[in-house]
């Protein structure tokens, strides 16, 4: 009973990790990011990847999504193009994943400190995701929901297949994060799944004290509210929707790279994985990270417990929790008026 | 019957292609599926594009209704077309479960309730014994009539299009009507079309319920062409599929759901036929390139295309003007009797702390226009909400000709005769000026949607249109009656919500800031208006900031200020009270 209990914690871990960045993500640019689940596997498969000493396909499409990023730039200013715009876009999008794939090829070696590689997958993943926001989403921003959900959609298929050309159908697993174990009573506790816990906790803190303390994150925060208003104060919402993408990435990769270890993860795990993290995401309701954290504790106790008892349902199970949940939520929260498309 | 004439066309080319020759059989095949995924995204349309019911589960439906054939005719040896109803019973059965407890979902949690039992119901058909778990069931008979068996794809092809045909033309009617109205308000929120009787959460159903019956027929379709039925095609990515052709075509007309099926499809096969040639066997390419290009098709045409086809057309479809001679029943009206028509006692309205409305007490005669003014924040809207049942009361009684309506359901008190406009404009943007004011006439109409869909609603949709027309002249937007609602400046578009309120045919217009935005001149058509409605035997109650306007209109003045009545009287009389002086200039003045 109990080794389900943390196991189911352990997994719930990771969805709290990837229904934080969903929550964020949606709050911020009004995009359920469906391809989050593609950044886990980004983040697990290019370190297993860089783990052998080889260099990931997903450093060269970082720079290609730069090209496009930097063409979209000088095309959306095409009329007032001046030399220092032209130099930051240069900078952001084609230097910084330049300079990402040639330390990647620089540290690439079986030998390379497993922390090189990590910071290198991370990296390597964020890129992609800033890079995301500015071809995929930045053009739409203005549109419905509806759209940029199909838009989402459209972007995880092309990543999900690039994720295949990259790494191939066969499942990889990578090194773990620390060998050492602990035993407490009955419990053992790898270093990996202590490693889990604890930067899911240090997360939840640092995005709490993020958007509750600083100036950029309740820059996020109004711009969540209303990005008309945000902008007449002054606040760059097309800036807040990147770092919403920066973080989400991060926090995906992040995920990959802590469950890699104790997975295999194949090319579309990160799909089902991301949509976990989703229901987390959805019964904390989209607004708020503590209930979306308790929520994905929630979550990996029952697939835990369903795939011992009902292995064959367990996906069925997990995918109907939620259906409860949300009755009773908008039983507890009356519709509200809704004046947008 | 000359908006039938394209319909009528494109059946008959449809009708022709099987029959030309050197049509490569594998084209019917294409052509099959896309009527088939034409059907679910017509649902969607629908539930998506009108209703704003965003659903990723149709393709489970497809599933109940597949499955349902499945099982009938292998195991149990029904004949096909006897389980064509059973097919669309079971879907219409399941969407009723899963309607009522997903539709009374708001805002985002509703689409994502549909992934989630999308999925659920999913691995629920891969795993059940009797569906045959992830294998399916095989050898489905085909459809035959008498002793012809559709065997092969260029036969079925005749079935499936009637279906999208007939689907299509239905669709349409039931759009063009009452209950259309009704499902097109949907997506402006509901308070809206409560405001005039329209049962929201029924409404919500009943699209939800329809769609699923379409993505059913499908699925029945799809399994007597394919001969089997197995659970990959009912999945997650078949439900966001058929979203995408939904939104890709166009999400709120019928014929982009078509368009963009055909869109998907084609695109699909191509990619999956060519690029291996292109790039060599790189196998998933179709789906990176299938990807992109959706985002690229979004990017350039974010509301599908459709609309952005119909843009470019030289022809604008025409609408044959309302004939406004039909007469409407009208609601009967008691003599006048003693009691007010409306009365309200001590009214009150508490949010957390903040008292909006404290203890108002006032009452509006027959045939009387009463003036509710104060500084803003004084509780004025609230007022309103709370005479019109969209806010609940804390304390206190309201009622209207002696029947109690606090705390009745807006549906409830607009059937007593108390019609209302909005502070802040509500109609539907791209619905012309006639269809709103139409959605005035809900209760007054009885059509519902199986009449509609079959133009029995034809004699009673006529009548309501014809008093709509009536009151958008009545209120002097005769010449704008055709065009969008979204296309008219703010302050016609008041106009047009009084027009719509008066459709109700009220014994109480309730007007919040009808003059804002107006000129002069058109307040002061406005202003003969409400007079002549007060001696037609209307009364009217009316949020104004104007002074002008009220002081000059209003029989009488009742003076909020921080919730509370501070003074009630003749215009003349308000115009010289201390405390309504002192509430709009301060204490010093």
């Amino acid at each position: 009973m109990l080794f389900l209990l943390q196991d189911g914690i352990t997994n719930g871990a990771i969805y709290a990790l990837l229904g934080l960045a969903l929550v964020l993500v949606f709050a911020v640019t009004r995009v359920i990011l469906i391809p989050q689940g593609e950044f886990v596997t980004y983040g697990a498969l290019s370190y297993a990847v860089l783990a052998t000493g080889k260099v990931p396909g997903t450093a060269w499409l970082a720079i290609a999504m730069g090209v496009a990023a930097f063409a979209l730039d000088l095309f959306a200013a095409r009329r007032s193009l001046r030399l220092r715009n032209i130099l930051r876009s240069l900078a952001l999008n084609i230097v910084l994943p330049a300079a990402i794939l040639a330390l990647t090829y620089a540290f690439a070696s079986p030998t390379t400190p497993m922390a090189v590689n990590i910071a290198l997958s991370l990296l390597i993943v964020a890129a992609i995701g800033l890079f995301l926001y500015r071809i995929a989403f930045q053009p739409l921003a203005h549109t419905s929901v509806l759209v940029l959900l199909i838009a989402s959609v459209g972007c995880h298929l092309a990543l999900q297949g690039l994720g295949l050309v990259f790494f191939g159908a066969e499942g990889l697993r990578g090194p773990a994060l620390s060998n050492a174990a602990l035993t407490i009573g009955p419990l053992r506790f790898t270093g990996q799944s202590l490693a889990v816990y604890g930067l899911t906790i240090a997360f939840i803190v640092a995005l709490w004290l993020f958007f509750g303390f600083t100036l950029m994150g309740k820059a996020l925060r109004a711009t969540a509210v209303n990005r008309l208003g945000a902008r007449l104060v002054g606040i760059r919402t097309t800036l807040s929707g990147q770092i919403a993408f920066l973080l989400a990435s991060l926090i995906g990769a992040i995920s990959g790279i802590l469950i890699v270890p104790i997975t295999t993860l194949y090319y579309d795990t990160g799909f089902l994985i991301g949509l976990k993290g989703f229901i987390a995401a959805i019964i904390g309701g989209l607004v708020s990270y503590p209930l979306t954290a308790v929520a994905a504790l929630l979550v990996g106790s029952v697939e835990a417990f369903s795939s011992f008892y009902a292995s064959n349902f367990k996906e069925v199970i997990v995918f109907t929790l939620i259906l409860p949940v949300l009755v009773l939520r908008s039983l507890a929260a009356p519709a509200v008026e809704e004046e947008k498309d | 019957m000359k908006q039938r004439t394209p319909l009528v066309i494109f059946a008959l080319v449809m009708a022709a292609i099987p029959f030309i020759p050197g049509v490569p059989p594998f084209w019917i095949v294409l052509l099959n599926n896309i009527g088939l995924a034409a059907l679910v995204a017509m649902g969607l349309v629908l539930l998506t594009g009108v209703g704003g019911l965003t659903s990723f589960g149709q393709a489970a439906f497809c599933g109940f209704g597949a499955y349902t054939t499945a099982v009938l005719t292998t195991a149990y040896g029904f004949s096909p077309w006897l389980t064509l109803p059973l097919s669309l019973l079971v879907s219409g059965i399941a969407a009723v479960l899963l309607g009522i407890v997903t539709v009374r979902l708001s805002g985002h949690y509703l689409p994502l309730g549909t992934i989630a039992w999308g999925i659920g119901l999913f691995y629920l058909f891969s795993k059940l014994e009797f569906l045959g778990r992830n294998d399916g069931i095989s050898g489905i008979p085909p459809l035959s009539i008498g002793s012809f068996k559709m065997l092969d794809p260029g036969t079925i092809y005749f079935a499936i299009w009637i279906a999208v045909l007939v689907s299509a033309l239905l669709t349409m009617n039931l759009l063009d009507s009452r209950t259309g109205r009704a499902i097109r308000a949907l997506r402006r929120g509901h308070v809206a079309g409560e405001a005039f009787g329209v049962q929201t959460p029924r409404a919500k159903l009943l699209v939800f319920i329809y769609a699923a019956v379409l993505a059913g027929l499908s699925g029945w379709l799809y399994a007597h062409f394919q001969r089997a039925a197995n659970p990959t095609p009912f999945g997650a990515q078949a439900g966001i599929e058929y979203l995408f052709i939904a939104v890709v075509g166009g999400a709120g007309y019928v014929w982009g759901a078509v368009l963009g099926a055909g869109i998907v499809v084609i695109l699909k096969e191509i990619l999956q036929s060519y690029l291996p040639y292109i790039f060599g066997g790189q196998s998933q390419l179709e789906t990176i390139v299938f990807g992109i290009l959706l985002v690229v098709l979004l990017q350039l045409a974010p509301t599908g295309v459709w609309p952005w086809l119909m843009a470019r057309l030289p022809i604008k479809p025409g609408r044959k003007a309302p004939d406004t001679s039909l007469p409407l029943a009208k609601r009967e009206r008691a003599p006048a009797s003693a009691a007010a028509l409306l009365q309200i006692e001590k009214a009150r309205k508490q949010f957390g702390g903040v008292i909006a409305v404290n203890d108002v007490s006032f009452d509006v005669e027959a045939r009387e226009i009463v003036a509710l003014i104060g500084p803003n924040g004084a509780g004025k809207s609230t007022t309103f909400n709370l005479i019109t049942g969209v806010l609940t009361t804390t304390g206190g009684t309201i009622s209207v000709l002696g029947h109690k309506v606090d705390n009745a359901p807006p549906q409830e008190v607009v059937k007593l005769g108390v019609s209302r406009t909005f502070q802040h404009v509500k109609l539907v943007p791209d619905m012309t000026v006639l269809e709103n004011v139409a959605i005035g006439a809900h209760l007054r109409g009885s059509s519902g949607a199986i009449s509609s869909m079959f133009r029995f609603d034809r004699a009673d949709e006529a009548r309501l249109l014809a008093e709509a027309a009536r009151q958008i002249e009545r209120v002097g937007l005769g010449d704008q009656i055709d065009q969008l609602a979204g296309s008219l400046s703010l302050g016609q578009q008041r106009i047009v919500e009084i027009a719509r309120a008066l459709c109700v045919d009220p014994l109480l217009l309730l007007l919040d800031e009808p003059a804002a935005g107006l000129r002069h001149m058109e307040k002061q058509r406005l202003a003969a208006l409400l007079r002549q409605l007060r001696d037609g035997g209307m009364s009217v109650l009316l949020v104004e900031h104007d002074m002008g306007f009220v002081m000059d209109l209003a029989d009488r003045v009742v003076v909020l200020d921080f919730g509370t009545k501070i003074a009630e009287g003749t215009p003349a009389v308000i115009k010289t009270n201390p405390d309504v002086i002192k509430a709009y200039l301060g204490a010093t003045a």
